[in-house]
C-alpha cells in the first residue's frame, strides 16, 4: 500500500501553538505489532475531525493513547501547551480530555441519574473536591442532581432517571455513554463509534447532540464513525488511519476523493461504505 | 433547633422498609435497655458482641460492599485495637491517659499499616490484594503468639481498666431501676455510644460524595478512572477508613473483656464471622451489618443451647443425637448460612427492602449469581 503521507495538508501543518490537542510521533506496539505507528497531527478548537479506517486500523488504540488507558511506547500527547503523556487517565480526564467508549462502559448497578451525576461530581472542583468529600451528604447537592437531570433531558432519557443501567436497552446504554461524555464538559471530545448498534430512530438524537456541540461551543471533537454519510455531513476534516499509520488527512471532499483513499479503501465508489468499515 | 433531624442523622439513607426501620429501632432500644431487663452474664455479653461486631462488620462492608475489595486482613486491625489497649494498660498502668495513649497509637498504627498494604497491593488485581491480606492475617497471628513478652503469647493479656470502668467501681450510691450502676454498666454504655456513633459515621461516609465514588469503583473501576477519579487513591482511603473503624471495634472488645488474645481478636474464625454477618445482613448496606450481627450472634449464642435440648430429647435414636450434638452447632450454623444465602442473596436488608417478586432497585443479582459469587469468596479464603 502507498506509505506516502503527502496527503497530510493544512491542519497538521497549521500553527502548533493554536492546537488544542497534539500528538507527536505517538505510537504503541503490542508484541511486535505496531497498533499505532508514529502518528503526528494536531486538532483545533471548533472543529470536528472524523477518524476513519478499516477495522483494526488502530482508531480505538489511538484514542486510548490520547486518554491514557494505554501507555505510549513512543511519542507524546500535548493538551494545549502541556505535555500530558506521563499523566494518569484520571488526571487527563480532569484536564479536559473526555472520552466515550466504543464498547459501552457504564456503572450497571447504579441508576441512570447517578451515572451522570458521578461525572458531574468528578468535574466539580469547588465544594466536592472531585469526590474527596467525606462528610457532606451527596444528595444535599441539589445543583449536581439538577444538572445531571438536564443532561438526561437533552438525550431524552429523563423518564429513565431512576432505572438501574443494567436494565436499559442497548440503544439507551449507548445514549447514556454519549451523555456521560457530554456531562464531563471536556475541552476535547472523543467519540468512538457513538451510533454503533443503535436503532435507526435513536441515531439522529445522538448525531444532533454532536452537531449541537460543534455549532454552539468551540470544542475540539474527534469522532470515529463508520457511516460515510454521517462523516460527510458532520466532519470539517477527515483523518484516515491504516495499519496504525496516518495515511490521509484533509478536507472531507478532498480526502474521500483522494487517490489513496479511493484505491486503498473504497475500491469502487459503490463500495465506499463497506470499504471504510 | 428543637427537634432532632433524624434524616440527617442517618445521612438521608432511609432504611427503605418499614419493617427494617422498626427492626433497627428495636435493636437499638433492646441494647439500650438490656442491662435493666436481662440478668444473665451471657445475655449481656451477647449484647456487647452485637455492638462490637456491628461496627466491625460495617467497616468490612465499607470494603466489600462499597469498594468491591475483599480483604482478609480485617482481623489484623481488630487485633491492633484490642492489643493496643491491652499493651498500653499493662505497660503504662490502668489510667485514662494510658488508655488514650493505647487507642491513639493503635489508630495511628492501623492507618499506617492500611496505607502500606494499599500502596503495595491495591494498584494490582483484586485477587492479589486478597492474597496479600490473607498472608498478613496469618503473619499477625504468628506475631502475636511469638512476641509473648509484649503480647502475652497464646495466653494473651489480662489487664485492668481505669478505675471508673472496673466492675467494682460504684458510680451511684443507690440502685437505678433495680440495677447497680457500676463500672461494668458504664463500660456497657460507653461501648453502646461508640458503636452507635461509629455506625452512623460509616453511614455518613458511604453517603458522602466520596462514598458514591466507592460505589462507582465497585461497579466499574475502569470507567471511574476514565471520568476523573483516581481509583487507586480512593481505594487506599477506603482501606484506611475501614482499618480505623475495625481498630476501634478492637478497642471496644478490650474494654469489655479486659483481655486481649489471639483467639479473641485475630483468629480466622472471626474473619469468617465477619463475612457471614455482612452477607446475612446484606452486602453494601451498612444497616445489614447491624441486623446481621444481631441475627448471627443470637444464633451463635443460643443454637448450642437449642441443640443441647434437642439432643437430650432425641437420645433414644442413635445417630440423630450425634447430628444434634451441641458440638455440631457450627454445622447447623453453616447450613443455615447456606440456606440464607441461597434464598436471600441480598441479605436480610435486601429481602426487607425489595417489594415481593420484583428485582431490587439497585439491580440486585439473581440468587444463583450471588451464590456463585459468595462461593468464590469462600473459595479464595481457603
Ligand atoms: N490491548 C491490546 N493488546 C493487544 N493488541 C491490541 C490491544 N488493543 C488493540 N490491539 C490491536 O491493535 C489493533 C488496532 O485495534 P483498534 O485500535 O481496536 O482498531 P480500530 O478501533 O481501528 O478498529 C488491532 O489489531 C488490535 O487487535
Ligand atoms: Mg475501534
Amino acid at each position: 500500500m502507498p506509505a506516502s503521507r503527502s496527503e497530510s495538508v493544512s491542519y497538521s501543518n497549521a500553527n502548533a501553538s493554536q492546537a488544542i490537542l497534539r500528538t507527536v510521533d505517538l505510537g504503541v506496539s503490542f508484541g511486535g505489532h505496531q497498533a499505532v505507528n508514529a502518528v503526528s497531527t494536531s486538532f483545533h478548537g471548533g472543529a470536528l475531525t472524523a477518524i476513519v479506517g478499516p477495522n483494526g486500523a488502530g482508531k480505538t488504540t489511538y484514542f486510548n493513547l490520547i486518554s491514557g488507558q494505554i501507555a505510549a511506547s513512543q511519542g507524546e500527547v500535548w493538551l494545549s501547551s502541556e505535555n500530558v503523556t506521563a499523566l494518569s487517565v484520571s488526571q487527563r480526564a480532569r484536564k479536559g480530555l473526555g472520552r466515550a467508549f466504543q464498547l459501552t462502559n457504564l456503572f450497571p448497578r447504579l441508576s441512570v441519574l447517578e451515572n451522570i451525576r458521578l461525572v458531574a461530581q468528578s468535574m466539580q472542583s469547588g465544594r466536592h473536591h472531585h469526590g474527596f468529600d467525606f462528610w457532606r451528604i451527596w444528595s444535599d447537592a441539589a445543583d449536581l442532581i439538577e444538572h445531571a437531570t438536564d443532561i438526561l433531558r437533552s438525550v431524552s432519557m429523563a423518564a429513565q432517571l431512576g432505572d438501574p443501567v443494567a436494565t436499559l436497552s442497548h440503544g439507551d446504554q449507548r445514549k447514556l455513554e454519549v451523555a456521560m461524555l457530554i456531562a464531563m464538559n471536556p475541552t476535547v471530545y472523543m467519540f468512538d463509534e457513538p451510533t454503533a448498534g443503535m436503532s435507526a430512530d435513536e441515531v439522529p438524537v445522538v448525531l444532533d447532540l454532536i452537531r449541537d456541540l460543534k455549532t454552539h461551543s468551540h470544542k475540539t471533537i474527534l469522532l470515529v464513525e463508520h457511516k460515510m454519510d454521517v462523516v460527510r455531513d458532520l466532519a470539517d476534516r477527515i483523518v484516515v488511519l491504516h495499519n496504525g499509520q496516518l495515511v490521509a488527512d484533509g478536507e472531507p471532499a478532498e480526502v474521500i476523493n483522494s487517490d489513496i483513499v479511493q484505491e486503498a479503501y473504497l475500491g469502487t465508489r459503490g463500495g465506499a461504505r463497506r470499504g471504510l468499515m | 433547633m428543637t427537634t432532632l433531624d433524624w434524616a440527617r442523622l442517618i445521612s438521608k439513607d432511609r432504611p427503605g422498609s418499614r419493617v427494617l426501620a422498626i427492626l433497627l429501632i428495636a435493636i437499638v432500644a433492646g441494647l439500650l435497655f438490656a442491662p435493666f431487663a436481662l440478668t444473665g452474664a451471657k445475655a449481656i455479653s451477647i449484647c456487647v458482641k452485637i455492638m462490637i461486631f456491628a461496627v466491625l462488620a460495617a467497616s468490612f462492608d465499607l470494603l466489600l460492599g462499597y469498594t468491591g475489595i475483599v480483604s482478609f486482613a480485617h482481623t489484623v486491625f481488630f487485633g491492633i485495637g484490642a492489643y493496643g489497649v491491652g499493651i498500653a494498660l499493662t505497660r503504662l498502668g490502668a489510667s485514662w491517659t494510658s488508655l488514650a495513649a493505647g487507642i491513639l497509637t493503635a489508630i495511628l498504627l492501623s492507618i499506617l499499616l492500611a496505607l502500606v498494604i494499599g500502596l503495595f497491593s491495591l494498584r494490582v488485581r483484586a485477587i492479589f490484594f486478597s492474597m496479600i491480606t490473607l498472608a498478613l492475617s496469618a503473619a499477625a497471628q504468628t506475631l502475636a503468639t511469638q512476641l509473648s513478652g509484649l503480647t502475652g503469647g497464646e495466653d494473651g493479656l489480662v489487664f485492668r481498666l481505669p478505675p471508673g470502668l472496673m466492675p467494682n467501681a460504684r458510680l451511684l450510691d443507690s440502685k437505678l431501676l433495680g440495677l447497680t450502676i457500676d463500672g461494668k454498666v458504664l463500660c456497657y454504655y460507653l461501648i453502646l455510644a461508640m458503636s452507635v456513633t461509629f455506625v452512623l459515621a460509616m453511614l455518613r461516609i458511604v453517603n458522602s460524595p466520596f462514598g458514591r465514588v466507592l460505589l462507582a469503583i465497585r461497579d466499574n473501576e475502569f470507567r471511574a478512572e476514565a471520568i476523573g477519579y483516581p481509583v487507586f487513591v480512593f481505594r487506599t482511603l477506603s482501606n484506611v477508613a475501614a482499618a480505623v473503624f475495625a481498630c476501634t471495634s478492637g478497642v471496644m472488645l478490650s474494654l469489655w473483656l479486659r483481655y486481649a488474645g489471639p483467639d479473641a481478636s485475630l483468629s480466622f474464625e472471626i474473619m469468617l464471622d465477619i463475612l457471614m454477618i455482612v452477607i446475612i445482613g446484606g452486602v453494601g448496606t451498612i444497616y445489614g451489618s447491624v441486623v446481621g450481627a444481631t441475627a448471627f450472634l443470637i444464633a451463635q449464642g443460643y443454637l448450642q443451647d437449642l441443640l443441647k435440648a434437642s439432643s437430650a430429647a432425641s437420645h433414644i435414636l442413635p445417630g440423630i443425637d450425634q447430628v444434634l450434638s451441641p458440638d455440631r452447632w457450627m454445622l447447623w450454623l453453616g447450613l443455615l448460612f447456606i440456606l440464607a444465602v441461597y434464598y436471600f442473596p441480598a441479605g436480610l436488608v435486601g429481602v426487607l427492602r425489595r417489594p415481593a417478586g420484583k428485582l431490587n432497585a439497585k439491580g440486585g443479582r439473581p440468587a444463583k449469581d450471588r451464590f456463585i459469587m459468595i462461593y468464590r469468596w469462600m473459595g479464595r479464603a481457603r
